[in-house]
């Protein structure tokens, strides 16, 4: 598979908090090939930002990566110190927040913000940063750059701002972006707007996108591949047609009936998930989802499920999957469990 | 519909909110919500989506009288609460209840769980002593939470268990309407469904009115029978939530309604979607002239000076564009 850019194996990450350890990733595995749009989604709380944070090397006291190895073309980039790190982040992974406050300096004009990143990054001189710095603006959509670069970030709205982030993101060509639910906070004509420009540029560079999103609708709008979490972990990865067509793993299944699921058919009642999200300082013995999960057996209780291969692109963690399982309709059965370490 | 279903709890006519701000050229009002006209019927769910800024909240704070309106009239079971004085508006304030988005900041932390929920009680008279304790008891149960629970504080619960704390505190007070401002836009999705599933339950039993505002546009169908679409402190459209959603009418609508990705990757909305240009204008020192005509594909040189009114284009079904009739796609 040559053409894998991240290659992310059991990878752990641990707050060590004085109440105790919050394991906020719980050994998950996961590669992102290029021209991908990776999905995200789960509970809050199941350590979606956590992943992305531990892959931009970006995981703070009192947290670190606590085991496992993230590959990115075939660097090892738990290993390397925060200067070489700095190589990597920003040029070849960038990330965009969901506030984009956070990442933007009142202080500086937009323009001052991204001509210091191209020239981090690059040996352009002043004034082709300048330059390059206006042409990001503009392929990102903002209207007359050559006078908004002198803008400060609360003279944009919300969506501009939002895409100064990802002309940020995108000044030095990055092979991944990470958007962590970068249209939460957006009204959905400008989630459009947004998202549309994220696929193209993608498209344009050749790059892979991992978004992290609670909204299946754009999950199956921009995502070709899904990772859905719960608890720290990973409950089932697939192509967006399986996941919607065929979720294999109570948690997703469950999700999916309880949004309506589509604006011109018939009204139904939604099913909830009974239940609430497990307490990571507490986590649950076994599968995570177990306290919520309907077809819980004995099992599950005690042991997390392995995760079972059911496809070249689809596997879930539920022992419902186990040949000696009961039969539920419409959860495939394997022989083989995939290799997890 | 009955004729009973008919009507209207509600009406608001002309209701007009306008905050005070400063600009660079002088002071400048924020027109926040800039005459709008709608009727809620009784036991039924009114949704109240549009974007972010564009008067939802200002529109349902004004109606529960937490603002005094500007100008219009706000007029309840044939009483005008615009004009009320404070002391007029306590027997509404037990029948207009609200629930906020923010479950946690809308709970006040050092309080017990039944001093929460009993507070409207004292209030408005309504219980006391035994017989109040028990009442709790019965509106926790009735939301799904367990009368152990009764003794404790807000931040013992999480996001979906205080939402369903704050729905208790507003049952309690046994209201007729309650005002709903992005009840589920803080909660997990897993969660969401169970408070949706439990205001339609309550609505039932109770014969409650609710104005459900939101931004989630297919929760808002899901649970509404007729919904508003503001657009910049005006009503843009209203219809039936089918009709609105198989017919919308006015331009903005028909872009707000293709824009919502559906959850299902065979149909993909970007093949059909009218990408909308620019952002969301200022309510600052409005205009005359159409508030959508900046961002507009079938704007006219009429929408630039003339304000369009919401005219009944069907039965039942109301649209401000001076040319909706003669759009086509
Ligand atoms: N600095 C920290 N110290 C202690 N615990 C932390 C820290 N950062 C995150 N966590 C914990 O790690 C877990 C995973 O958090 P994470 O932010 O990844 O969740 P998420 O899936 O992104 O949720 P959301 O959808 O709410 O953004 C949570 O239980 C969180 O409390
Ligand atoms: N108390 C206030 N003082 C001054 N301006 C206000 C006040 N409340 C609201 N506004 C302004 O009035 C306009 C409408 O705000 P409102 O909160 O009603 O919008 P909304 O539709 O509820 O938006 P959202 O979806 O973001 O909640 C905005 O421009 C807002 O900044
Ligand atoms: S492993 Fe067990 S508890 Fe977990 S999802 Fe599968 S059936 Fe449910
Ligand atoms: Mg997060
Ligand atoms: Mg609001």
């Amino acid at each position: 598979m040559s053409n894998t850019i991240l290659d992310v194996k059991n990878l752990r990450t641990t707050f060590y908090t004085h109440m105790g350890e919050v394991q906020a990733v719980r050994g998950i595995s996961f590669e992102v090939n290029q021209g991908d749009v990776l999905g995200i989604v789960g509970e809050s709380g199941s350590g979606k930002s956590v992943t992305a944070m531990s892959i931009m090397g970006l995981v703070d006291e009192p947290g670190r990566v606590s085991g496992g190895s993230i590959l990115f073309m075939g660097q090892e980039l738990t290993k390397l110190s925060d200067a070489e790190m700095n190589e990597y982040r920003g040029k070849e992974i960038s990330m965009i927040f969901q506030d984009p406050m956070t990442s933007l300096n009142p202080v500086y004009t937009i323009g001052n913000q991204l001509i210091e990143v191209i020239r981090r990054h690059t040996d352009l001189d002043k004034d082709q940063a300048h330059a390059r710095a206006i042409e990001l603006l503009q392929m990102v959509g903002i209207p007359e750059p050559e006078i908004r670069i002198k803008n400060y970030p609360h003279q944009f709205s919300g969506g501009m701002r939002q895409r100064a982030m990802i002309a940020m993101a995108i000044s030095c060509s990055p092979k991944i972006l990470i958007a962590d639910e970068p249209t939460t906070a957006l009204d959905v004509t400008i989630q459009a707007q947004i998202l549309d420009l994220m696929v193209r540029l993608k498209n344009q560079l050749h790059s892979s996108i991992i978004l992290i999103t609670h909204d299946l609708g754009v999950v199956s709008e921009v995502c070709n591949k899904v990772n859905v979490m719960y608890g720290g972990m990973l409950m089932e990865k697939a192509s967006v047609f399986e996941l919607f067509d065929s979720p294999q793993h109570p948690y997703t299944l469950g999700l999916l009936k309880s949004i309506p699921r589509d604006v011109t058919g018939e009204r139904k009642r939604l099913v909830p998930i009974e239940g609430t999200p497990p307490d990571l300082l507490k986590p649950p013995s076994g599968c995570p989802f177990s306290p919520r999960c309907p077809y819980a057996m004995g099992i599950c209780v005690r042991e997390a499920a392995p995760l079972y291969t059911l496809s070249d692109t689809h596997s879930a963690s539920c022992w419902l999957h186990h040949k000696g399982a009961p039969v539920v309709e419409g959860f495939v059965q394997v022989e083989e469990e995939s290799v997890h370490e | 519909m009955s004729d009973e279903k008919r009507t209207p709890l509600l009406s608001v006519r002309n209701l007009t909110k306008y905050f005070h701000t400063s600009t660079p050229t002088g002071p400048g009002i924020i027109a926040a919500v800039d005459g709008i006209d709608f009727d809620i019927y009784k036991g039924e769910t009114f949704g109240l989506v549009g974007e972010s800024g564009c008067g939802k909240t200002t529109t349902g704070r004004t109606i529960a009288r937490l603002y005094t309106p500007t100008d219009g009239s706000i007029l309840f079971d044939g009483v005008d609460l615009a004009t009320l004085s404070q002391r007029e508006l306590r027997p509404f304030r037990k029948r207009i209840q609200m629930i906020f988005q923010d479950p946690y900041a809308s709970l006040n932390t050092r309080m017990t769980i039944t001093d929460i929920v009993a507070e409207g009680m004292k209030v408005h008279n309504i219980a006391s002593g035994d017989e109040m304790q028990e009442r709790v008891y019965q509106m926790l149960e009735r939301v799904g939470l367990k009368r152990e629970h009764a003794s404790r504080y807000p931040h013992e619960f999480s996001g979906g268990q205080r939402q369903r704390i704050g729905i208790a505190r507003s049952l309690a007070v046994d209201p007729e309407m309650i005002i709903c401002d992005e009840p589920i836009s803080a909660l997990d999705v897993s969660i969401q469904a169970q408070v949706v599933n439990m205001l339609e339950d309550l609505q039932k039993e109770y014969g409650l009115t609710y104005l459900f505002i939101a931004h989630d546009l297919s929760m808002v169908r899901h649970i509404s029978d007729r919904i508003g679409v503001m657009y910049l402190g005006k009503m843009a459209e209203i219809a039936g939530s089918d009709e609105l959603y198989m017919n919308p009418l006015h331009p903005y609508t028909k872009s707000l309604l293709s824009s919502i990705p559906i959850a299902n990757p065979h149909k993909k909305v970007s093949d059909t979607r009218i990408m909308l240009k620019g952002d969301i204008g200022s309510p600052i020192n409005p205009k005359p002239g159409c508030r959508f005509a900046p961002r507009c594909r079938y704007v006219q040189e009429r929408c630039g000076f003339e304000t369009p009114l919401l005219r009944e284009i069907r039965p039942d079904h109301f649209c401000a564009c001076h040319f909706c009739e003669t759009i086509k796609d």
